[in-house]
């Protein structure tokens, strides 16, 4: 699916048994170890079946509406005197992020391998609506886990997943977060092995889900490459993203690993600040361990209990994050840094009232990490940045923060 | 392997019966009561004691050892203090097997040599990891199996003839046939069923095998004995130290006695299991 990695390449991985470095693998329970397997040897041959990327192309195209503009944002790159800032615009994505390229790849591979249910996981709701659209194309019914806390705070995604005619069901266990809800995901699937697919939404969980998901991303920043050369003549100088599990950053990053006059830099979710335990910075702030079936960087506690996160953003509200992003960290291909709430919030505002577009809180933390460095680079420099997600979700938190009766 | 397993493996055996394994959670609802549980339990009939090692995300546990978890960690418990419940035990039971069960994070922070050091001196004998396949067995179960520590390997329903020698491989101690696909808790399948699932694990290996999540009562007991090597009961006895704590989560005078009672009723079932299979 991807051009053939060079020697020597930040692409190559991982290996056959799932490891990125030390992270990765495959640390999950016997009884679903034969599902991995079989997902593994599915997915082993989809990915070289030429149907199978006619078909993903096609609906790509024609239902996702890819390939997304790449936006030179001309009032934001003014007022920050600095670098040019183009966006991707994965907001304008069907269901409104990049979280429905992964479904549709994902729900292909369902219907290939006869499956009859779909099983996911949300936090902000964005990849649960994404699941329960594709689900809803396809004719298959969806059971979505989501945190109670998150079911609150997220209301109008909850709706649109009821809609769509998912199950959205509520998990009490822990803080209600979304790492409550994989834990519940995971228990519905060793439960009904026999017909259930469970559509993980990130680049993280046992293998071969960072790999597949992370492929299905990595449209984003093949796109944007060529679109960028059409555009500038050249490649950015700096790439950006925001990391909560890290699909949308995998998926716009990998492309340009290989490209050693690119900087990238994943944005994680600072919360209230580093030296509480309100932030969900995994890589800044954790240290390496295994959840959810792979070995990755998480905030845990010195007995190996994993600890809740906080964000604004409930899609970076996950106290892990994919491991392949823990290997670019450890291997220094990938900056890290954190972003705090209200630097989010203010970004969030700006690019509303500059540009017209209402990001995603999710995506507002890379933005914000934008605004800090556009300034202190020059005009002639170039930064691309992932929008990917918009914001109707968010107004009502936001609204709620910024003291506006809605 | 650690002897002490095998000869009690051995000596159940020959009383013509099936063993009885009890699971409980360490730390739960505090380290003494704790403590007092284990020591209870051989004397009520428990042959080989699981002790659960609590973890904040139990990804294949039902919502009985989720709480349990719970109350054990606001406890404080860590796995320091969950090895040190062995010791206090060890120090007056020589003969019961130990096996430490839960998931990999808390051992893998704690460090693996570290871990399997203290362990054996702490008299354990064996360890079940439920998030480690046979494809992770250079984290922990090769290193345990060369320090002489049990590794014991969850079999279950999925598990086919083609995978099973894999997941056998290392396995030693006994084989844990997970009786359903499904988290612990869950009601029972037909015992008829599990049988056949025990005999044709039974032609690939020649450890015993022990049958649990399910398993709640004397009479599943000796239903499910009457073909395994041995049965494992964990929900119903966590349920039981459950429903004796104050509304607060504290222990009572009644937690040590009904935990007991409940293992007496149990291990009377194992007793008479392969009677009922002459029947």
């Amino acid at each position: 699916m991807n051009e053939a990695p060079k020697l020597n390449s930040f692409r190559a991985g991982p290996d056959e048994d799932g490891r990125f470095g030390i992270f990765g693998g495959r640390f999950v329970a016997e009884t679903l170890m034969p599902l991995i397997l079989d997902l593994q040897a599915e997915w082993d041959k989809a990915k070289n079946d030429p149907a199978f990327k006619a078909e993903l192309d096609n609906l790509g195209a024609h239902y996702i509406g890819r390939p997304s503009p790449l936006y030179f944002a001309e009032r934001l790159t003014e007022e920050l005197g600095g670098a040019k800032i183009y966006f991707k615009r994965e907001e304008l994505n069907h269901t409104g992020s990049h979280k429905i390229n992964n479904c549709i790849g994902q729900i292909l591979l369902a219907k290939r391998m006869g499956k009859t249910r779909i099983i996911a996981e949300t936090g902000a709701g964005q990849h649960g609506v994404a699941s329960a659209t594709v689900a809803a194309r396809f004719g298959l019914p969806c059971v979505v886990y989501m945190g109670a806390t998150d079911v609150e705070r997220q209301a109008p995604n909850v709706f649109r997943m009821k809609l769509l005619g998912a199950e959205v069901k509520p998990v009490t266990a822990g803080n209600g977060t979304l790492k409550d809800a994989m834990n519940e995901a995971l228990r519905d699937w060793v439960t009904n092995v026999d017909n259930t697919y469970y559509l993980i939404g990130t680049a993280a969980g046992p293998h071969p889900y960072p790999e597949m998901v992370r492929d299905f991303q990595a449209v984003i920043g093949q796109e944007a490459k060529a679109q960028m050369l059409e555009a500038e003549g050249r490649l950015p100088d700096l790439v950006i993203a925001a990391v909560g599990g890290g699909s949308n950053a995998i998926g716009i990053f990998h492309s340009f690993l290989d490209d050693e006059g690119v900087k990238i830099v994943g944005v994680e979710a600072g919360g209230k600040g580093l030296d509480g335990d309100e932030h969900c910075a995994s890589i800044t702030a954790g240290s390496p361990g295994v959840l959810h079936g792979n070995r990755t960087y998480l905030l845990q506690d010195g007995d190996g209990q994993i600890k809740e996160g906080h964000s604004i953003s409930a899609g970076l509200d996950y106290p892990g994050i994919g491991p392949e992003h823990s290997w670019l960290n450890d291997v220094g291909r990938v900056e890290y840094v954190p972003i705090m709430d209200h630097e989010a919030l203010e970004a969030f505002q700006m690019l509303t009232r500059l540009e017209g577009i209402i990001p995603a809180l999710e995506p507002s933390h890379a933005l914000a990490e934008v605004i800090k460095r556009a300034p202190t680079m020059g005009k002639d420099e170039i930064i691309l940045m992932n929008l990917s997600g918009r914001g109707d979700k968010d107004i009502f938190t936001v609204g709620k923060i910024l003291g506006m009766g809605l | 392997m650690t002897a002490r397993m095998d000869r009690k493996f051995a000596d159940v055996a020959s009383e013509g019966r099936p063993v009885l394994v009890t699971y409980f959670m360490g730390g739960d609802p505090d380290f003494e009561t704790s403590v007092s549980i284990m020591k209870a339990l051989p004397k009520a009939g428990a042959d080989v004691i699981e002790l659960g090692m609590p973890f904040s995300d139990p990804m294949a546990d039902g919502p009985a050892i989720q709480l349990a978890g719970q109350r054990s960690l606001k406890a404080g418990q860590t796995l320091a203090k969950t090895i040190e419940i062995a010791r206090r035990f060890r120090e007056e039971d020589q003969r019961t097997p130990i096996v430490l069960m839960g998931y990999y994070n808390p051992i893998y922070i704690y460090g693996v040599d570290r871990f399997l050091t203290d362990a054996l001196d702490a008299g354990i004998d064996g360890l079940i990891v439920v998030d480690l396949p046979p494809e992770m067995d250079d984290e922990l179960c090769i290193p345990a199996l060369e320090k002489g520590i049990n590794f014991i390997r969850l079999a279950t329903p999925t598990t086919d003839d083609r995978r099973l020698p894999k997941v056998l491989e290392n396995t030693s101690g006994f084989v844990y046939y997970v009786s359903m696909n499904g988290i612990t808790g869950s009601a029972l399948p037909d015992p008829s069923l599990i049988a056949g699932a025990v005999e044709r694990i039974k032609t690939h290996t020649k450890l015993p095998v022990c049958v649990g999540f399910g398993v709640k009562t004397a009479e599943h007991a000796r239903a499910i004995g009457a073909s395994a090597d041995g049965v494992v009961v964990g929900t119903a006895i966590v349920n039981q130290i459950a429903s004796s704590l104050t509304e607060e989560g504290k222990a009572t005078d009644a937690t040590v006695p009904g935990v007991e009672a409940l293992v007496r009723g149990l291990s009377a079932g194992v007793r008479s299991a392969r009677l009922a299979a002459a029947e």
